[in-house]
């Protein structure tokens, strides 16, 4: 492929920070964000931790300029990509032709399981309005139309490699002269659907969760927003500051089993392997890798080894921000695309938190410190899901 | 504001090397369009005639899965049968609504049982992209997987994800389906948003009841495309855009003929037309004009009276459109105006959901 795709700028709310510098003072004070759920309501409020974003609806509403009533997902995806796009100094959207390419893992379902409550009890009743944005479609329409958005517009559901999906979908976008903007990345409110659902898996921590731990007993269910703009390389000039370009991508499947990975993560080896193919580096030339990093036992074994067998003898400095954010699902691949493309702008390396012992399973450790200014040219960053889904990506400096 | 894909500055030409296809009608059974054509309408609502899963899938496995589940793979497994492809170089899949059956009963339990002894199968296949995922693991196929859940352009956004890695000239052959199930949840809840027709009608009389609402349907159709002709081959896919909440009749239509323009086709070149016609007499107004103002003396063709109204019916409509390819005639089921002509090159769906998501999608005989 041909044309070069620019990071313009990129917007993040989620459990440690409303914008993106919030996010990094967080870092650098090592303030992780995993606390007892005060906005979600649920039966497990006592058990596990979540990372939740310190506001109501209302106030969110307020900050988005949209409805109190819609879905939190919805809101949380206006205020990124609206501090995404500001960010970039391109002025007013509509003088481009812009794509929005959004990532959720359950749309609307924040209303939806309170229109289920009264739903159940009765067909007729339930309020409409809680089901009527119930689509992850819809969530990402909310936006747009916020936006003014109407070039191109769509959604990608790959549970937790979803946001790092709609970046590739965006660059190819561009690549293929359909737009010459794409704001790229995903969103998810907490829901009892899925804190839930992640807890009949059992692999929710009761604690603050330890990826890359040898003790590590489960992940934290967050919340947020994430996206990039992605920009052609012809209005690369209008760009306040390009932070880097997306330089490679990939997206493999691990063919294993419907929410396990692999022991060897064949998946996550195969998606990195391809996404250094595509940036013509060698895996000695990537100086941070953002892991997924959920803190699940099986997760980060499987990502350790994948790593081990591509990157040994050389590993670069690596980190889970998960141990900040806790696990943004569909929004985390957006979140993390965010902070790793910071990354190579600033020279950061993002800190692993809550980290005490090497994983037996692997020869390296994370990096425990936040540190800014050193050199980072090229970032990887992770994300692997429920069926199978494993993607890389890879930002590198002009 | 369509945003045609250019297909002819790719130096390639997309085929289609074999679809596969369940429906309300008896489209598993593979061969040409099914000859009898009785879709059973229960009330305003269409289900998938199941074929015998067993042919696909293994005894044990089906019993855990849902109907999209089961409905997508063998959907897919036709395609790739038909196109003589054992492991493609890419899976991908659009469904608006994903895994309903699933989401509704792991929701159900949940408010039920005030969140206490769950288990975690429903939960498991209810993410949206189980299907692909589930593709993947039977055919131990590592290769790119993606997913796109977005309303009535699902299908389109998997169709122009496909066309643009078959452009990057790594992948030979590429996998993909528009799949949507229909469980008694959604046909509730939807209908309390009056989308669907009160009165009983038939799939014959349907496209001309001349009142609002329509039937809702399901299904899955996945498609194997290559840049190769593949022996199976008789349509390329040629052209391909959306158009988003378009403001007027007047818009789509001028958005059409620019369309055409772009692929250097002259409006009497396209030999049938097919639309999305679902019967509603709000939702037809966009198809009327079409119709009639582009399209005065074409064929035109249907198929919402065969499958229902569902986000990714399109995905039913190209299959149509393939079929009618191949066997080089329209089927009278189909044909809702006009006739025959001799010999069918160019087919042309025009598709709207709900009015706020129109595609245009060209097939060209081969």
């Amino acid at each position: 492929m041909t044309g070069e795709v620019w990071i313009g700028g990129g917007g993040v709310i989620c459990g440690i920070g409303d914008n993106l510098p919030a996010c990094i003072d967080a870092f650098r004070n090592m303030a992780t964000g995993a606390a007892t759920m005060e906005y979600l309501s649920s039966a497990h409020r006592g058990t596990y931790p979540v990372v939740e974003v310190r506001a109501d609806n209302a106030a969110l509403a307020a900050r988005a300029g949209m409805p109190a009533h819609i879905s939190r997902t919805a809101l949380l995806s206006k205020i990124a990509a609206q501090e995404a796009w500001d960010s970039t100094g391109l002025g007013e959207l509509r003088n481009y032709r812009v794509g929005f390419v959004s990532a959720n893992t359950v749309g609307g379902m924040d209303k939806t399981e309170d229109f289920f409550a009264d739903y159940l009890q009765d067909p007729q009743s339930g309020h409409l309005n809680q089901v009527l944005h119930h689509e992850c479609g819809s969530i990402t329409e909310l936006v747009a139309d916020a936006l003014g958005i109407r070039h191109h517009v769509t959604t990608i559901s790959t549970a937790c490699s979803s946001g790092a999906n709609a970046l590739m979908y965006g660059a190819r976008l561009i690549r293929n002269n359909m737009v010459d903007i794409v704001i790229a990345g995903g969103t998810d409110a907490l829901t009892r659907f899925t804190l839930n659902g992640f807890n009949t898996l059992m692999i929710l921590d009761q604690e603050s969760c330890r990826p890359f731990d040898d003790t590590r007993k489960g992940l934290n269910l967050g919340e947020g927003a994430g996206y990039v703009v992605l920009v052609k390389d012809e209005l690369k000039e209008l760009i306040r500051t390009p932070w880097c370009k997306l330089s490679g991508f990939a997206n493999a499947n691990d063919a294993y089993h419907q929410t396990a990975s692999s022991p060897d993560g064949i998946g996550n080896y195969l998606a990195m392997k391809g996404a250094l193919e595509m940036s013509g580096l060698k895996p000695e030339e990537i100086d941070y890798i953002n892991l997924h990093g959920t803190g699940t036992q099986n997760n980060d074994s499987s990502e350790g080894l994948a790593i081990e067998r591509l990157f040994s003898p050389h590993y670069p400095p690596l980190s889970s921000t998960k141990s900040f954010t806790g696990h943004t699902l569909g929004a985390s691949g957006g979140i993390e695309a965010v902070f790793s493309a910071l990354a190579v702008r600033e020279g950061y390396l993002y800190p692993n938190a809550n980290f005490g012992t090497r994983m037996k399973e692997v020869p390296f450790t994370p990096v425990t410190a936040f540190s800014e200014g050193n050199k980072v040219q090229h970032v990887m960053s992770n994300s692997f899901g429920f069926g199978g889904n494993c993607s890389s990506l890879i930002f590198s400096i002009s | 504001m369509f945003q045609p894909y250019i297909f002819n500055q790719l130096s390639m030409s997309i085929y289609i090397q074999g679809t596969g296809c369940v429906s309300p009608l008896e489209t598993a059974a593979e061969g040409p369009f099914p000859a009898v054509v009785n879709p059973a309408y229960d009330g305003a609502r269409l289900k998938v005639s199941d074929p015998d899963y067993k042919q696909w899938i293994d005894i044990k496995q089906i019993r855990r899965m849902s109907r999209i589940i089961k409905m997508g793979v063998a959907a897919a497994k036709l395609s790739l049968q038909e196109a003589g492809v054992q492991k493609p170089d890419a899976i991908i899949t659009g469904t608006a609504y994903g895994c309903l059956d699933d989401t509704g009963v792991f929701l159900s339990k949940m408010i039920n049982q005030q969140e206490e002894m769950l288990t975690p199968t429903s939960f498991i296949q209810s993410t949206h992209n189980t299907v692909a995922g589930q593709i993947a693991l039977m055919l131990s196929c590592h290769a790119y997987n993606n997913t796109f859940v977005h309303k009535g352009f699902s299908f389109e956004s998997a169709l122009l994800d496909s066309i643009m890695i078959l452009k990057e000239g790594k992948s030979k052959h590429i996998l993909m389906g528009g799949m949507d199930e229909l469980t008694t949840h959604s046909f509730n809840i939807i209908s309390r948003f009056n989308r669907f027709k009160k009165e009983p009608v038939t799939h014959n009389e349907l496209l001309h009841s001349a009142t609002p609402g329509t039937v809702a349907g399901e299904g899955a159709a996945c498609f194997v495309l290559g840049t190769e002709k593949g022996d199976n081959s008789h349509a390329r896919l040629t052209g391909l855009t959306t158009s988003y909440k378009p403001g007027s009749t007047a818009e789509i239509a001028a958005d059409i003929i620019a369309f055409l323009a772009v692929h250097e086709i002259a409006q009497e070149d396209i030999d049938l037309l097919i639309t999305g016609r679902n019967g509603d007499s709000e939702g037809d107004i966009w198809y009327d004009h079409v119709e009639r103002t582009l399209f005065p003396d074409q064929a035109v063709g249907c198929f919402k009276h065969l499958c229902g109204e569902y986000p990714t019916a399109v995905s039913f409509g190209m299959w149509v459109g393939c079929k009618v390819l191949s066997s080089g005639h329209i089927p009278a089921d189909v044909l809702f105006k006009g006739k025959t002509s001799e010999k069918i090159k160019k087919v042309l769906i025009y598709n709207h959901y709900k009015g706020t998501h129109h595609s245009l999608i060209l097939l060209t005989g081969c």
